[in-house]
């Protein structure tokens, strides 16, 4: 078998896996720290994708078919040119900008209520996302989709060794994500999250803003996810709106989370390249395990069984030693949000 | 609670709560808005068409078999099942299932029955996909939802297993009848031309026909039975149901029964009504259900009823200005401004 091969095909790997493991911590976010049900990923995903492909890809060529009237490719304009591209930057900021806005638009109606309105109201703004850029010629080129979007300061390489500036770029933002979560979890900030997620009532007795804080941390995470999306755009370099399909944007990554364990960073990491390596891995098995639809069923079938036996995810909360002890004294579930 | 905060409801009629949940007391707020909502109605009515009022009156009457089953399970269970559109979708692949490989095998096939595109094999099917998907409702509750419950799990929980079903379901479905489109045997038939430019299908009105008589079933069922006051009870307070004696077992048991019965109706239904089966057909079909249960106020079947109505209307209503494609995103829209305005359904409490 040829080498460069293979570690091309692990690069690729790699790099669709760290983007899922920022999703996942996003994900994290909502439901491991905070108990908030967002079972509607796909649509942050997909603004987060098509804000940063837009802003960056190049106008529409007239004689290509094209519907759209975005399409900034701001870099031409010169501005900010500091040799490299700065616009990617900007499309990234602008991405996670996008979904915070979505977020807070959607958590400030919806957070007030009952926990289950947000899945709900996620699930609903999800599909809509989809049906916009699906009808919305003008917006995205249609169910056509996007290409040509820019490689991510795709001029300083071969174009054949873009994937492996690619993965670093990833590495990177992935890093800085997972310190940043870390930091947020740890903070007093993240304390509060964890204790509206056992008990929303004490919370608010003990004098703690539950909607706030239940906002601010569903902004958060919907704008980790606007991130990456907007990495996704950069490496697929394709949009469509079947690219944002419930399966492969939403699901996966709940399966991601549940295997890794809700409410640890590393574990959400991990669960990510586990989850996606048998993706990945299953796809080269003979006969059924390969079917599509056949992974769609295990899929529910492992969400399903975590909940039923472990819902707190395979590797669970990692708790500080004074935590675990009444825990386990009590014969209290290890930890889930429950 | 406290008593004494309770005492001028008590002197008010017992069953306050319950005319609340029916709908039935009326405050000014909800006069107000009543009339606001028909005015609003009255100023738009010389821009309708009446054809599309009486498509999503059928689509509607699909939808409120589909919600009243859902808010039933929501309110006495406390569970918004991710799953009950796959359980539709299930229903239809099951009908089809049946229709098109098990009559054929002894002799019952055709199309084109009367007025109607579909043959007498639909009918047939009908009442065995609603017990099938009865029971695998039951049986699911058993593997899954009782023992979570038993656990004394989280709602979210809950519904994060409904989710796991529905997945799990369409991957099923997926698998034993592929992706594609299927269709039950049909035959194209003449829709009925009324004045005012109003056409109806045949179709269309074999299914609000039937979708009138299952739900007058269900009204009889929670009213008139002791079966259906002990489901009614239970929603309101489990605690209390469990306490005075009221077998909690077999209210849950009959809460599937009936959310799962209706949902396969519902599934055939929108299956014949679409003229296609598709295996993402149930799943699409969430938002207006959930809608239609939001609109109506969770655990109130006569309120999805309604809600249900007025979704389906508004979702045909709606493609005489925007894009068709765009029906759903209407159901959603709708079911944020329930949100906003009173999220306890157009028959709950303002907030």
């Amino acid at each position: 078998m040829d080498i460069s091969g293979v570690i091309d095909y692990l690069i690729g790997f790699a790099i669709m896996a760290m983007i899922y493991a920022i999703f996942t911590l996003g994900l994290n976010v909502h439901w491991g720290f905070t108990g908030l049900f967002n079972i509607g990923i796909a649509g942050f995903f997909a603004l987060g994708a098509y804000t940063a492909a837009l802003l960056t890809s190049p106008p529409p060529d007239p004689k290509q078919f094209e519907d759209f009237i975005f399409g900034g490719n701001l870099a031409q304009h010169g501005f900010l040119d500091l040799g490299i591209d700065l616009w990617f930057f900007v499309g990234i900021a602008a991405a996670a900008a996008v979904c915070g806005i979505v977020a807070l638009i959607i958590g400030t109606i919806t957070l007030r209520l009952n926990d289950d309105y947000l899945s709900i109201a996620t699930l609903g703004i999800a599909e809509s996302v989809r049906f916009f850029f699906l009808n919305e010629k003008w917006a995205a080129n249609g169910s056509k989709g996007l290409y040509r979007i820019p490689k991510f300061m795709g001029e300083l390489v071969a174009p054949e060794n873009y994937d492996y500036l690619y993965v670093v770029v990833v590495l990177i933002v992935l890093a800085i994500l997972f310190v940043a979560v870390q930091r947020a979890a740890r903070s007093p900030w993240g304390r509060v999250l964890r204790a509206i997620r056992e008990d929303e009532v004490t919370t608010a007795a003990s004098g703690k803003n539950v909607f706030h804080f239940k906002l601010q941390s569903f902004v958060f995470g919907a704008m980790i996810m606007g991130i990456g999306g907007a990495l996704f755009a950069h490496h697929v370099r394709f949009l469509s709106p079947l690219t944002f399909d419930p399966l492969l944007a939403t699901f996966v990554i709940w399966a991601m989370l549940m295997v890794g364990g809700s409410g640890n960073n590393l574990g959400a990491v991990l669960g990510a390249f586990v989850v996606w390596g048998i993706w990945a891995g299953t796809q080269f098995l003979p006969g059924i395990f390969s079917d599509p639809s056949f992974r769609l069923f295990m899929i529910g079938v492992l969400i399903v069984a975590i909940m039923l036996w472990r819902p707190g995810g395979l590797l669970g909360e990692w708790r500080r030693i004074i935590e675990r002890r009444p825990a386990s004294a009590t014969g209290r579930e290890p930890a889930g949000p429950d | 609670m406290n008593s004494v905060s309770s005492q001028p409801e008590n002197l008010a009629g017992p069953s306050r709560r319950y005319r609340r949940r029916i709908g039935l007391r009326m405050s000014p707020g909800r006069i107000s808005s009543l009339l606001a909502g028909g005015l609003l109605i009255l100023g738009f009515l010389p821009f309708i068409k009446l054809g599309l009022v009486v498509n999503g009156l059928i689509l509607g009457s699909v939808i409120a078999l589909g919600a009243i089953g859902l808010t039933l399970v929501y309110g006495i269970l406390k569970l918004g099942n991710f799953a009950h559109g796959d359980y539709m979708a299930f229903g239809a692949y099951v009908a089809f299932f049946i229709v098109d490989g098990v009559l054929p095998r002894v002799g019952i096939e055709g199309a084109g029955l009367g007025p109607f595109t579909f043959g007498f094999p639909v009918l047939i099917a009908l009442p065995l996909t609603a017990l099938v998907v009865a029971l695998g409702a039951i049986v699911l509750d058993a593997l899954i939802y009782r023992r979570l419950r038993d656990r004394a799990a989280s709602t979210a929980i809950l519904m994060m297993a409904s989710l796991g079903v529905a997945i799990a379901i369409r991957g099923l479905v997926q698998l034993i009848w592929s992706g594609e489109t299927q269709h039950f045997p049909r035959e194209s038939r003449q829709v009925y031309h009324l004045p005012m430019d109003v056409r109806i299908p045949p179709d269309g009105l074999f299914v609000a026909v039937l979708a009138v008589i299952l739900v007058a079933g269900v009204y009889a069922l929670l009213t008139y039975t002791k079966m259906g006051k002990a489901m009614r009870a239970t929603s309101d307070n489990p605690t209390l149901a469990l306490v005075s004696g009221i077998n909690t077992k077999q209210v849950v048991w009959w809460t599937w029964a009936i959310g799962g019965a209706l949902a396969a109706v519902a599934g055939v239904l929108l299956a014949v009504v679409q003229a296609q089966l598709l295996p993402i057909m149930g799943w699409k079909f969430l938002i207006p259900l959930f809608a239609a249960v939001i609109l109506g106020g969770i655990g109130n079947p006569y309120g999805a009823l309604i809600g249900a109505l007025i979704v389906g209307v508004s979702m045909e209503l709606s493609t005489q200005w925007i894009n068709p494609s765009y029906k759903p995103a209407v159901a959603f829209a709708i079911m944020i401004g329930v949100l906003l305005a009173r999220p306890r359904g157009i028959f709950g409490d303002a907030p």
